[in-house]
């Protein structure tokens, strides 16, 4: 039963670092966009130019 | 346009000492385009941050010197996106409640997990050989974990609680306060005399399910509200300011004061309410008062914000709300309808009325009939307890917002931005829909209207002369021009322009400018606009024409049973053919703001429950009147405002998608509800009984959470039907994003 008195807040200490983790995440305004968090990650902006594809979007098909 | 732009009202500071500037932007539609418009402004000397929210589609910029506002904008307009600079104080509130309901539902969710981890190590130990000592331990754990965690993640629900009895009602808030405090209280006493029964899980646990509720309930209200914003944004109202040195400067509306002189160029939509200082035009009041023909302006007349100007130039000087008085009787009218209105009692809340005293009620007189039976006075006071935790209302409160988040969401795609929380309800007990005609069942711009045998070419050229026109008609015809605008070309002041082509004369104006003669074909109530290219003639009119599926929407709202009626500022001959086309045979016309009202109080009188739909200044106050109501997004602000809920698009089938919506969500809640009524039918004689367990009570409590929460998800399916109709309007929202621009 003794394992118990050490396991237990052990477990509670996992959960509240979960909790910060969690506090932490949305200060930093990480569930502001949710939509663009899952698009950002295909842009390949933090390649170096020479990395990049030739040609980017063109600006063209916006003038709607 | 080289006239300086002023967005420095826009302007504020940021947390690190940077300008910083919001802005709506219309035309994203992929990925692609974080990137592009991000960099784009980051490439601006000066700029520190550019960070494009996709979900709301603003992009928030910040810079130290170098910049200004109006180069952002310009940059984005190099880009091929149209923006506006934003001004957002009541929806940064909303953010900042909904990241508080979110931190909320992030202590609650800890602890629940954390808590049900001691509770079913102590239940299934209670069937076996758990010793007291460790029990008590895990009591006394989960009491330091929920105490705690209930008073932080219980707040909303106290502060809503408190308010609530303070002004003398009941909510469902009052009973889940009293409910979770004496579950708590309970247990924490249970825990300290060594008792093998604690209530924190389910105390906890209901504040996580509510918490689930109240957050995704908030979550989309917030969504439909940025959309909104943004489209009132984005319509970048403007104004010519005359400054000190005589030089117009544009500045957005908001930045206007009394006393201020504006200039409104010729086809431009009057910004300010104000009186004519000087020049001579006519204005197209649709907007305001419904009324199609032009008011000529002179000297000292009043004008109001949304008329078209006509040809001549104005100078205007802006006058405060007060002093005019179209706008005056309009504001008095609409603080007597909202009077008038009474809160409307949401279901949830009546329901709590009935249901709380009840509650309490019934675990009074269990507590008293088991010590009358002879039990101890602890036993009786568990079994209340008992009765209370398991009647508290997590089903009952859930039941609604549910239904609330998968409802608003179908609307939102189709194009219906929800305003107020209650709207589903009051819209699906509608018997009556009152529609205004001008703007509101016709387009809010005029179109052409070609007469039988019309020769496309001829109107394509037509079209190319008229983009060197100025009139305000002319733009319904430069529409169809097929190339660019024509050169050499010169206008005959009030007649029309004219120009060479192909070696022959060309004139677009009046009848006898050029010489034609109109044609019978043509609707009674268009304006004639003449076209002569050499010998070819061709006279075509320019009329409000219907949205393209009013006459089935209209058709399908009669087939549901709905009485359709028409209120028109407009004149009778113009609303006549209207009500003819579209099959209604109540349309009244020439109606004055107050006329509308007592023709809805009459129907109201009739015990009718009255949808208003209408866009102009001049509905404003029948919107506010009425049970529910409705305004397409072109409409007059202040319109909109009072209006329920806003519909984005040229057609008006979002109207018949929003009375569906409606009497399926109201369904789906009356189920919901009847499931939570049915859940403690047979829950609650067991908790008089004394059968219910902490883990009865936290499996009950779950599952009847978890039903209606899936009941309501059925909310979020359209029908067969409704889906094919959906599926060509899907591009209704961009539609009305580059429509609100022309």
């Amino acid at each position: 039963m003794n394992v118990l008195v050490y396991l237990v807040p052990l477990a509670l200490l996992l959960g509240l670092g979960g909790l910060f983790a969690f506090l932490w995440s949305l200060k930093s305004g990480q569930y502001d966009d949710l939509d663009g968090a899952a698009v950002r990650v295909l842009s390949d902006d933090d390649l170096p130019d020479s990395a990049r594809p030739a040609s980017s979007a063109a600006p063209e098909r916006h003038h709607s | 346009m080289s006239e300086a732009i002023d967005y420095s009202i826009f302007v504020g500071t940021s947390e690190d000492g940077l300008a910083q500037m919001s802005l709506a932007i219309d035309g994203i539609d992929c990925a692609a385009c974080i990137g592009e418009i991000e960099n784009g402004v980051k490439a601006l000397p000066g700029v520190v941050r550019a960070r494009l929210n996709y979900s709301t589609h603003r992009l928030t910029v910040a810079w130290s010197e170098g910049t200004s506002p109006d180069r952002v904008v310009g940059q984005l307009e190099a880009l091929g996106y149209r923006a506006h600079p934003f001004a957002g104080r009541a929806e940064e509130s909303e953010a900042r409640h909904a990241r508080w309901l979110l931190r909320c539902l992030g202590v609650a969710g800890f602890a629940a997990m954390n808590i049900m981890l001691l509770s079913v190590s102590v239940w299934s130990g209670n069937v076996t050989d758990i010793t007291p000592e460790t029990r008590d331990f895990f009591h006394w754990i989960s009491a330091l974990i929920a105490l705690p965690a209930a008073a932080y993640a219980g707040q909303p629900f106290f502060q809503s609680a408190v308010r609530a009895i303070r002004s003398g009602r009941l909510n469902m808030d009052v009973p889940i306060t009293i409910g979770v405090t004496l579950a708590l209280g309970m247990s924490v006493l249970e825990t300290a005399m060594s008792q093998p029964h604690a209530y924190f899980d389910s105390a906890i646990m209901l504040l996580f399910f509510l918490l689930a509720g109240r957050y995704l309930d908030h979550e989309a209200r917030r969504r439909t509200r940025a959309t909104a914003g943004n489209i009132a944004a984005l319509r970048g109202e403007m104004a010519h300011r005359i400054g000190a040195d005589g030089v117009p400067v544009l500045v957005p509306v908001q930045a206007l004061q009394p006393g201020d002189t504006i200039l409104i160029h010729p086809g431009e939509r009057v910004a300010a309410d104000g009186v004519v200082a000087s020049g001579l035009s006519a204005v197209d009041e649709s907007l305001v008062t419904g009324e199609t023909l032009p008011r000529a302006l002179k000297a000292g007349d009043h004008v109001y914000a949304g008329s078209l100007n006509g040809e001549g130039a104005l100078h205007l000087t802006v006058t405060a709300g007060g002093e005019n008085t179209l706008v005056d009787d309009v504001q008095r009218l609409l603080d007597g309808a909202l009077a008038e209105k009474g809160a409307y009692v949401r279901l949830a809340d009546r329901v709590a009325r009935l249901y709380a005293p009840m509650v309490h009620l019934t675990a009074l007189v269990s507590a008293i009939g088991w010590l009358l039976a002879g039990s101890g006075l602890h036993d009786a006071v568990m079994i209340a307890v008992a009765v209370l935790i398991i009647t508290c209302p997590c089903a009952l409160a859930l039941a609604v917002p549910a239904v609330q988040v998968t409802a608003t969401g179908r609307l939102f795609r189709a194009g219906m931005l929800i305003n107020a929380g209650d709207m589903l309800e009051r819209l699906a007990a509608v018997d009556t829909v009152v529609f205004d005609k001008t703007g509101t069942l016709t387009l809010p711009e005029p179109a052409l209207a070609l007469p039988s045998g019309a020769d496309p070419d001829l109107v394509a050229l037509a079209g190319r002369l008229a983009l060197s026109s100025r009139h305000p008609l002319a733009g319904v015809i430069a529409a169809r021009a097929k190339g660019p605008a024509l050169e050499h070309v010169t206008e005959v002041s009030g007649q029309g322009i004219e120009a060479i082509i192909e070696g022959r004369r060309a004139r677009l104006g009046s009848l006898s400018f050029c010489e034609a003669v109109a044609p019978a074909d043509l609707p009674a109530d268009a304006s004639l606009i003449a076209f002569r290219h050499g010998e070819k003639v061709l006279v075509m009119g320019v009329a409000q024409a219907l949205r393209p599926d009013a006459c089935e929407v209209v058709a399908e709202l009669k087939a549901r049973g709905l009485d359709v009626r028409i209120l028109s500022g407009d004149r009778p001959a113009a609303v006549a053919p209207v009500a003819v086309a579209l099959g209604i045979a109540q349309a009244e016309a020439g109606l004055k703001p107050a006329d509308k009202i007592a023709a809805l109080d009459a129907l109201k009188a009739e015990g009718r429950r009255v949808l208003m739909v209408g866009d102009g200044l001049n509905d404003a106050p029948a919107l506010a009147a009425a049970a529910v109501s409705l305004s397409p997004a072109t409409g007059a602000a202040v319109t909109q405002a009072h209006a329920d809920a806003v519909f984005l698009g040229r057609r008006l089938w979002p109207v018949l998608a929003a009375v569906d919506g409606a009497r399926t969500a109201a369904r789906l809640m009356r189920q919901n509800l009847a499931i939570a009524v049915g859940y403690n039918i047979i829950a609650v004689p067991l908790a008089i009984a004394g059968f219910v367990t902490p883990l009865v009570a936290a499996l009950a409590m779950s599952g009847s959470s978890i039903l209606v929460t899936v009941n309501a998800l059925r909310a979020a399916r359209p029908g067969r039907k409704e889906e094919a109709v959906g599926d060509d309007s899907a591009t209704g929202e961009a539609g009305a994003l580059t429509e609100v621009a022309a």
